[in-house]
């Protein structure tokens, strides 16, 4: 058995570019259409994948067809998108930074989220106000990142990274001392919105729309992309619009990290590894590498967040400790095997 | 016989860089064929006069013009097609083929939504076998040698294929072998109707490889003109600030500093 796979993996390699990514695509578009089907059946109400079509269709059971369509459905949607959006988001900063450690939240945006959905919860805001504060703090956090890190015109991405850094830890002591400040009965919904948690997504179609729409804006500059990730000045002479490539990738990369902060909260790890898991197993192809890494922190989350909340059931656990808790053994089981 | 038109042509070009003048107002015509070489002490400006001429910044004085046109005049990213650049360091942040790695040389000749085809994997493999480096095709670039990895970014220039080739020290991390093969192989891609500019240290391969010289003297002085003109012992001896002494053996004339 691991010896096909190794011999099917060899034969993928060996393809011309575009039909090893067609190859590639297709299997992971498979892979989160299981994570997906498997989040729609799986729970304390067993649903057979029978029910989950038939529900799907607008057929049968009528309490398998309402499980199934109004609570499961939202969530494993919203789960799907946010981890696409993370990992697209993540692949994005990884190359306007140049820096392998980057992710989607390493310029501050999710501290800002952060920082809007913890005040309106000390205010006692419902739900869909806390995510408009999210929301607001992540542009906040953004305007005030780009802003500060643009002197006299140019910004280096040091400069970049080292605001995103500082603007970060200063939404962070923030967060610290509104959690030390608010009453008991609000702590716990405070951590799991900062752990990252699933479960209050309602609305999740126009995260997924706009995770459609961040690749479809993104794929034509893929191959401009792969010549960014070289270095700039090489990139110039080959005629990328280096300034206006970086502007673009960072205001799609910040939007794309808000709108899955405003959804799910702070769901660590998926936009860190997914980009890299993809990058050893594919290759850094950007052509390749933001639809792969977009299908696959799509499928990673929708897996994390069913495993969340059927693992202990009836108790859930937020669905950040499970991505970092699934990605940490499989990036360094990847990175021991990849030896330089 | 016709003169070929210039592939590039600088017009009373001076660069300045922080409010100091790096070199004075000079003119040079470089056509088909030709080899120029920049020399001058450290931090005299070769690079930044490198990059004036590749159009990626502007000029502080005077007007550059590659295939008889400004660089504003070619609609963008299409002068990539007719002028090349090899940067001075190859800054790797992320682990990469040496054929991908060389495959970017392709990317000003590719459409928005174009992949390489086969016949853009021909020119880098045939850019590779150009520089030794055939067999390398599956190598991690973040594992060569500097001396590898710089013939690795002159494959990729290759597989570019300009008219112009805009050299930053060429020979960086090369071994002596290699450094001549480069040199000629950089002459014949010149005799094929190419021309090209290269920062150089070594006075003596610059009197062996190149036609014009253009001597920085770090304090804004500029002197340009053909290698025989300017490679004179104490116009060197006042650029580099040290003294050098020419010696002839009866074919060439060679630069030992004193």
């Amino acid at each position: 058995m691991a010896s096909t796979i190794t011999a099917a993996g060899r034969a993928a390699m060996s393809l011309p570019g575009s039909r090893r990514a067609m190859f590639a695509l297709a299997g992971l578009a498979l892979t989160g259409l299981l994570c997906l089907l498997w989040a729609l059946a799986a729970g304390e109400i067993a649903v057979p994948l029978v029910g989950v079509l038939d529900a799907l269709s607008g057929h049968g059971d009528d309490m398998q067809a309402a499980i199934v369509r109004e609570l499961r459905l939202p969530r494993a949607v919203a789960a799907f998108a946010c981890g696409g959006l993370l990992a697209l988001a993540g692949a994005l900063m990884q190359v306007l930074l140049r820096n392998p450690l980057a992710d989607p939240y390493v310029l501050g945006i999710s501290g800002g989220a952060a920082v809007g959905a913890l005040a309106a919860m000390t205010f006692g805001l419902v739900s869909w106000m806390v995510d408009g504060a999210a929301f607001a703090g992540a542009l906040a956090a953004m305007a005030l990142v780009f802003g500060l890190s643009r002197g006299e015109g140019a910004w280096t991405q040091t400069r970049l990274l080292l605001t995103g850094v500082i603007v970060a830890a200063g939404c962070g002591a923030v967060v610290s001392m509104m959690l030390a400040l608010a009453p008991d009965t609000r702590v716990q919904s405070m951590l799991f919105w900062l752990m990252g948690d699933a479960s209050g997504a309602a609305r999740p179609w126009p995260a997924l729309a706009l995770l459609a729409l961040g690749l479809l804006v993104a794929m034509p500059f893929s191959r401009d992309l792969n010549v960014l990730a070289r270095g700039e000045l090489g990139a110039r002479a080959l005629g990328v619009p280096v300034e206006r490539l970086r502007l673009l990738v960072y205001v799609l990369a910040s939007l794309l990290t808000a709108v899955s902060v405003t959804q799910v909260g702070s769901v660590g790890f998926v936009g860190l590894v997914v980009p890299h898991l993809i990058r050893l197993a594919l290759g850094n192809d950007q052509r390749l590498l933001l639809p792969a890494a977009t299908l696959a922190g799509g499928a990673l989350l929708t897996a994390a967040d069913t495993a969340a909340r059927t693992m202990i059931a009836p108790m859930q656990l937020p669905v950040g400790v499970l991505t970092a808790l699934i990605g940490v053994p499989v990036f360094l089981f990847l990175l021991v095997r990849h030896p330089r | 016989m016709a003169v070929a038109p210039p592939l590039l042509e600088a017009e009373d070009l001076a660069i300045r860089i922080g409010g100091r003048w790096l070199c004075c107002e000079f003119s040079l015509t470089l056509r088909p064929g030709e080899c120029l070489a920049l020399l001058g002490p450290n931090g005299a400006g070769k690079t930044t006069l490198l990059h004036t001429l590749a159009g990626l910044r502007p000029p502080g004085a005077g007007e550059v013009r590659v295939g008889g046109k400004p660089y504003a005049a070619w609609p963008g990213g299409t002068v990539a097609c007719f002028r090349g650049l090899l940067a001075q360091q190859q800054p790797d942040h992320f682990a990469a083929s040496v054929l991908d790695t060389v495959l970017v040389g392709r990317h000003p000749h590719l459409g928005r939504w174009d992949w390489e085809s086969a016949e853009d994997l021909r020119i880098a493999r045939a850019a590779l076998a150009a520089v030794g480096l055939d067999g390398f095709e599956a190598r991690d670039v973040l594992t060569l040698s500097g001396g590898e990895r710089q013939r690795v970014a002159i494959a990729a220039l290759l597989a570019q294929q300009p008219q112009l080739l805009l050299l930053d020290e060429p020979l960086n991390h090369l071994d002596l072998h290699y450094q001549v093969a480069v040199l000629e192989l950089f002459r014949r891609e010149a005799a094929s109707g190419r021309a090209v500019v290269m920062v150089m240290h070594d006075i003596n391969l610059a009197a062996r490889y190149a036609d014009h010289v253009i001597l920085l003297d770090g304090k804004g002085g500029v002197e340009a003109g053909s290698a025989a003109q300017i490679l004179q012992a104490p116009r060197l001896s006042h650029a580099f600030g040290h003294p050098l002494r020419a010696v002839a053996d009866g074919v060439r004339t060679f630069f030992i500093p004193d």
